[in-house]
């Protein structure tokens, strides 16, 4: 009878305790899904920062004119000349066309605050067509014109109202004309080209991004022919052939630790070596790429190994037994079998190489460079690098331009792992 | 022509006794009066995979029941339905009544926290907490809020620790780590975390499963001991075990319940011919 | 030839030998009665005369390369008239430049000295001789050795033991690139570091309180010799990496027990992935984000509360760091939640255990050692994370640990210090690879105690 009291007693107590209990299950619950909550906000908040930031600039303020091909005062007086047709002065009949929109423009300085409506690199687009018409020399046509960032600025943080637009630099004046231009439609958003044929500018409407996309796709490129064959044959060294030694352990320490290492670090490795020791040039792709290479390489080595380690021991038994030699169990067997999760695990490597700075800066690939790179040796910059460069840029309209860039390097990244992600499915073999 | 039998593969012996099949209904003495847990038309279903087919089954109170069977038979999935370990697998359905004493445990309001204060368990492999010997076993009543006072807590733990016949062995060193301990006291340090919580059932899973001979003596001994005061339910794979320690035994085949019987009884003389095929080693 | 027309050239030699040894090892099989009387099979014997024919040349293009701008440069040296060679060795290095660049321009009648025109006439015969030698001597070698063993196949030459004895060689040598790149970078550390402690003095660097390395245009600048004392690099450094993992701790920790352990299937195949965009996002980005949407957003709200929060404050580049270190913390975690046993957990859960009391009293303790590994990972990577901090924190080297001000780190000083002009040889220069040595014994030792940790705690629970 004395059991059966203190078992009553017992469960009396725990069920006592229980309120307290539930309320403390609840409360850690609740921890849980707000820290959820708190990652799933700051990713929604990042994305929608950047994108609200960055979405105007896919667009461009243009400006409507007249502009006649003057053949004096463009000083053309042979169409055929390709001499005289780069070296005419376009920038005048753009001013010209300028002037007689708004005639009752007068004195120096208005006339100069007037002729900043227009980027100072409308110009260009007047050679191309004439290049490619050459009939237009002498007549009148109507262009839209790329305007100044200020103008464009204006514009879009105008919308409907006068009252909300940012002004910054622009005069009274100049707001008035662009006001009237807006009246007249004379003034419009079109889809901006520039931002992705151009390479690099000091003024916002003429900067593209281009010259970074080739830049990181030759850098990119030196990555993967060096990492992915370097990290494969590593993997099936440590998997298939390393004896249990100390040379073994000791790849495998330092494999491990650099997959940890800073990448800044890298990038002092690349300087000091590459640049300092090897004497090659400063800013190029390839030395960028072998830095990313020696960078990605730990993490390819890794996912290798462990797509080699899935594969099943009776399919290396089965191959052995037949005769073959452990090199040909190796690339008729195992390689073939393992190489989809070498892939997806190699492509989110390169994933993170594309968007990897800091090494970047270290071997100077952030250098202002307008050209548009044609191979691993000419100078560049890389995407990540290019938006760093801008958002220190004090120029709003930078502002967007780096926004915009970093949604066109967030749709490489995101595609580059959709793709990983899709090879897993589509290659997966479950054992 | 017997021993034409015993030459035949195993397998295919089962698949014959299995062909002049089971009909569903249980044999022997299921049911009894002074029922402690009462079950009644039990299914278990893992998706749409039934592995318990409708077992009915009373555990009278200090009653040790051994459930036997051949590996897969559902008896380990059966046992864990008693305190509703099944809960932790999320594919796992439960149909049927499961009383313990006048308590539906099943009922849709019922709190699993305090059943398994009342139903405890004890695994199949030793699973002592990362912890001291002393934290291990005063992990329950810790967390239940059974003892407000470190004295009544230390007493607590001497006197679980006694009746694990543990006590002797790890009093000198109850602040070192539980996993230290040897196999056999580990399961045994596990059984005082268990009793700590002063439950009224406890359910054993094949928990010597994983120990030595002697070890497993032991524990059987305390066994014997336990049934005074707690009411006992072990699942095993050995017959030999189920024959030492329990009163009655319940014989298990494919998710049925065949047989239950008094252990003498199910040994020497058993009812179904399934069970007799499966004591005396024909499959299993 | 060029370097690259000798490479491209050594790859068709390759090409060309494989065929020859191919059909050589056949046309002397069938003499003996077809292929089956050799001892491997014919692709065998091509690949070894490809790979005779071919790695030594492109060994030798290799090391050529490296070797002869420092021949050159020798030669170029002793030919200097007297009194040039005289010159102090900054100067001399001055006018080796001049004439490498007056070498590659082909940049005639500038008015350099006609000594320096001379050199650089010198130097671009000397190239070009370099260059001829190179791919003669190339190119011979290739072709001996491609008919040395042309010559020594026979049906008893063991062909595929031999290739597939350089292909486990090949294959160590592509496993040994991570001893060669630890090596590489404590090398180019270590190096310039000895060269920075020349002029300053280690004790200096390590615990002096003021850092202020001073542009020395001229020589005769006052203050040109600046101020290596690096604490205040290394306070910034823990301030913002303590910010980053009072965010990322809790948060990740809790999101991975969530998951892990409450979260329906279907809610954890959504949501982990998205938290993992997390991790993908490059850091340029969040720097960008820290510094024109969080630092402003921190500066306008402490003015609510009275306190004036600079707009490269510690708090917001810590607060972002600690957001991208998120899923790492996440990730780490839920491993090695994970590899807790689940009868652990049945029997806390079989004593009545609450699921939070199972998982604070049992799971965690039981997890310590990983969950601890993983966060000394997560420290050296916040330690070690830079264009976060370089585009959000400051450039000022405050000794501070008020999170509302400005700091700088070690990071942000080795890209300031590094980026754009620089004077090789300068203590400021150098002083960005001191600061790099620290870096990297730092997160080494970290890296290495954690891998210890967690593999340690696997092997427990193996």
């Amino acid at each position: 009878m004395k059991e059966s009291s203190e078992n009553l007693n017992a469960i009396d107590l725990v069920n006592r305790s229980l309120k307290a209990r539930y309320r403390a299950e609840k409360r850690f619950k609740a921890y849980g899904i707000a820290a959820i909550l708190f990652g799933l906000a700051c990713l929604v908040i990042l994305f929608t920062d950047i994108i609200s930031k960055g979405h105007s600039a896919f667009l461009q303020t243009e400006v409507y004119l007249e502009v006649t091909f003057d053949s004096d005062r463009l000083d053309i007086d042979d169409v055929s000349n390709s001499a005289q047709l780069m070296a005419a002065d376009y920038q005048g009949i753009i001013k010209a066309a300028l002037r007689e929109r708004f005639p009752d423009v007068s004195g120096r300085r208005d006339k100069r605050t007037l002729y900043s409506l227009v980027s100072n690199g409308a110009g260009f687009s007047l050679r191309e067509m004439l290049i490619d018409d050459p009939s237009l020399l002498g007549k009148t046509v109507g262009v839209w014109l790329v305007a100044d960032d200020d103008i464009d600025t204006y514009v879009k943080s105008r919308g409907d109202n006068p009252e909300d637009a940012f002004t910054g630099r622009m005069s009274d004046k100049q707001i008035a004309w662009v006001e009237s231009l807006m009246e007249n439609d004379q003034l419009a958003l079109n889809f901006n080209t520039t931002f992705f044929t151009s390479g690099d500018s000091r003024e916002p409407e003429q900067a593209g991004i281009l010259g970074a996309v080739m830049g990181s796709l030759f850098t990119l490129i030196v990555t993967i022919v060096l990492s992915f064959p370097i990290g494969v044959a590593a993997a099936v060294y440590l998997e298939e052939y390393a004896p249990r030694n100390r040379l073994t352990d000791f790849i495998e320490v330092n494999i491990n630790n650099l997959a940890a290492v800073p990448s800044i670090i890298f990038g002092l490795l690349g300087l000091a070596i590459f640049i300092g020791f090897f004497e090659m040039h400063r800013s190029i792709p390839l030395v960028g790429g072998l830095v990313l290479s020696l960078m990605t390489l730990p993490t390819i080595i890794i996912s290798s190994r462990a797509a080699i380690k899935a594969v099943p021991p009776s399919i290396r038994d089965a191959a052995l037994g037949l005769g073959a030699s452990k090199m040909q169990m190796v690339l008729h067997h195992v390689l073939p079998l393992a190489m989809p999760g070498m892939l997806t695990g190699a492509i989110i490597g390169f994933a993170q190489a594309l968007g990897e700075t800091a090494p970047l800066l270290m071997i100077g690939m952030v250098a202002f460079i307008v050209d548009i790179p044609g191979g691993v040796a000419d100078p560049a910059t890389a995407l990540p690098v290019q938006i760093f460069l801008w958002s220190d840029s004090p120029e709003r309209a930078f502002v967007e331009r780096t926004s915009a860039a970093i949604m066109v390097l967030l749709a490489f990244l995101i595609s580059m792992n959709t793709l990983a992600i899709w090879l897993r499915k589509r290659l997966e073999r479950r054992w | 022509m017997k021993d034409n039998t015993m030459n035949e593969p195993t397998d295919n012996v089962a698949t014959n006794i299995e062909e002049n099949a089971f009909s569903g209904q249980t044999v022997g003495t299921p049911l009894c009066d002074d029922a402690k847990m009462s079950m009644r038309n039990v299914n278990v279903f893992y998706d749409t995979k039934q592995a318990i087919h409708d077992v009915s089954l009373d555990i009278g109170k200090n009653e040790v029941v051994a459930m036997i069977g051949p590996s897969g038979c559902g008896k380990s999935t059966f046992l864990r339905c008693l305190n509703r370990m099944n809960d932790t697998i999320e594919s796992c359905k439960v149909t049927g009544d499961i009383k313990l004493e006048e308590l539906d445990i099943y009922h849709p309001k019922q709190d699993v926290v305090p059943l398994r204060a009342r139903v405890g368990m004890v695994f199949q492999k030793p699973n002592p907490f990362p912890k001291s010997i002393y934290d291990n076993v005063a992990y329950g009543p810790r967390i239940h809020g059974l003892v407000n006072r470190k004295y009544d807590l230390d007493e607590i733990v001497e006197s679980s620790l006694r009746r694990a016949s543990l006590w002797d062995e790890v009093k000198d060193r109850l602040h070192s780590p539980g996993t230290g301990l040897s196999g056999g006291q580990q399961q045994r340090l596990c059984i005082a975390r268990t009793i700590a919580v002063s439950p009224e059932v406890i359910l054993m899973d094949e928990p010597c499963s994983a120990l030595d001979p002697i070890a497993t003596a032991k524990i059987e001994e305390l066994i014997a001991e336990l049934s005074q005061k707690f009411t006992i339910a072990i699942v095993t794979h050995s017959m030999q075990q189920a024959a030492r320690v329990s009163h009655r035994t319940a014989y298990f085949h494919m998710g049925k319940l065949v047989e239950v019987n008094d252990t003498k009884r199910v040994f020497t003389n058993p009812e179904h011919e399934l069970t007799e095929a499966y004591i005396t080693g024909r499959f299993g | 030839m060029d370097t690259s027309m000798l490479i491209t050239s050594a790859f068709v030699l390759m090409a060309i030998a494989f065929v020859i040894g191919r059909a050589r090892s056949l046309a002397i099989a069938s003499d003996l009665g077809g292929p089956k009387a050799l001892n491997s099979l014919p692709v065998y014997y091509g690949t070894l005369m490809a790979m005779w024919s071919g790695i030594p040349c492109l060994v030798l293009v290799a090391l050529w390369s490296v070797v002869d701008d420092y021949a050159i440069a020798h030669i170029i040296t002793q030919e200097l008239p007297e009194q040039v060679k005289a010159l102090p060795e900054t100067e001399l290095n001055l006018v080796l430049s001049l004439i490498t660049n007056i070498a590659a321009n082909n940049a005639m009648g500038l008015d350099a000295e006609p000594y320096v025109i001379n050199s650089a006439n010198r130097l671009i015969a000397l190239q070009q001789t370099s260059n001829m030698a190179l791919t003669v001597v190339c190119l011979s070698t290739a072709m001996i050795l491609m008919v040395l063993v042309w010559l020594k196949i026979s049906p008893k030459m063991k062909a595929r033991i031999k290739v597939e004895k350089a292909f486990t060689n090949i294959l160590l040598l592509c496993a040994s690139i991570a001893i060669f790149t630890t090596a590489g970078i404590v090398l180019s550390v270590l190096f310039e570091s000895i060269r920075f402690f020349q002029s300053v003095p280690i004790h200096e660097f390590l615990f002096g309180l003021e850092w202020s390395p001073q542009m020395a245009i001229r020589e005769d600048q006052v203050g040109g010799s600046g101020a290596f004392g690096a604490v205040p690099l290394f306070v910034g450094t823990m301030l913002i990496s303590a910010i980053a993992m009072t965010i990322a701790v809790p948060a990740g920790l809790m999101a991975a027990i969530y998951l892990s352990e409450y979260a329906r299937p279907k809610v954890r195949t959504t949501v982990k992935p998205l938290l993992e965009v997390l991790a993908g996002i490059p850091t340029v980005v969040y720097g960008f984000f820290a510094a024109l949407t969080v630092a402003p957003f921190i500066k306008e709200s402490g003015g609510l509360f009275g306190l004036d929060v600079s707009s490269e404050s510690a708090l917001a580049a810590g607060l972002v760091m600690g957001i991208m270190i998120i899923p790492f913390v996440s990730s780490l975690s839920d491993d090695v939640i994970n590899a807790v046993p689940q009868s652990l957990r049945d029997g806390s859960l079989g004593l009545g255990a609450t699921k939070s009391e199972t998982i604070k009293q049992v799971v965690i303790p039981a997890a310590l050692p990983g969950i601890v590994g993983g966060v000394l990972l997560a420290v050296s990577r916040a330690i070690g994370e830079t264009m976060i901090v370089v585009m959000a924190a400051g450039l000022a080297a405050n000794l501070t640990l008020n999170p509302t001000e400005s700091v700088t780190t070690v990071t942000v000083q080795i890209v300031t210090l590094l980026v754009g002009d620089q004077e090789f040889n300068s203590p400021k220069t150098l002083s960005a690879f001191a600061l790099g040595l620290v870096l990297f014994t730092i997160t080494l030792a970290l890296n290495y105690i954690a891998l210890m940790v967690v593999k340690k705690y696997r092997e427990q629970y193996e």
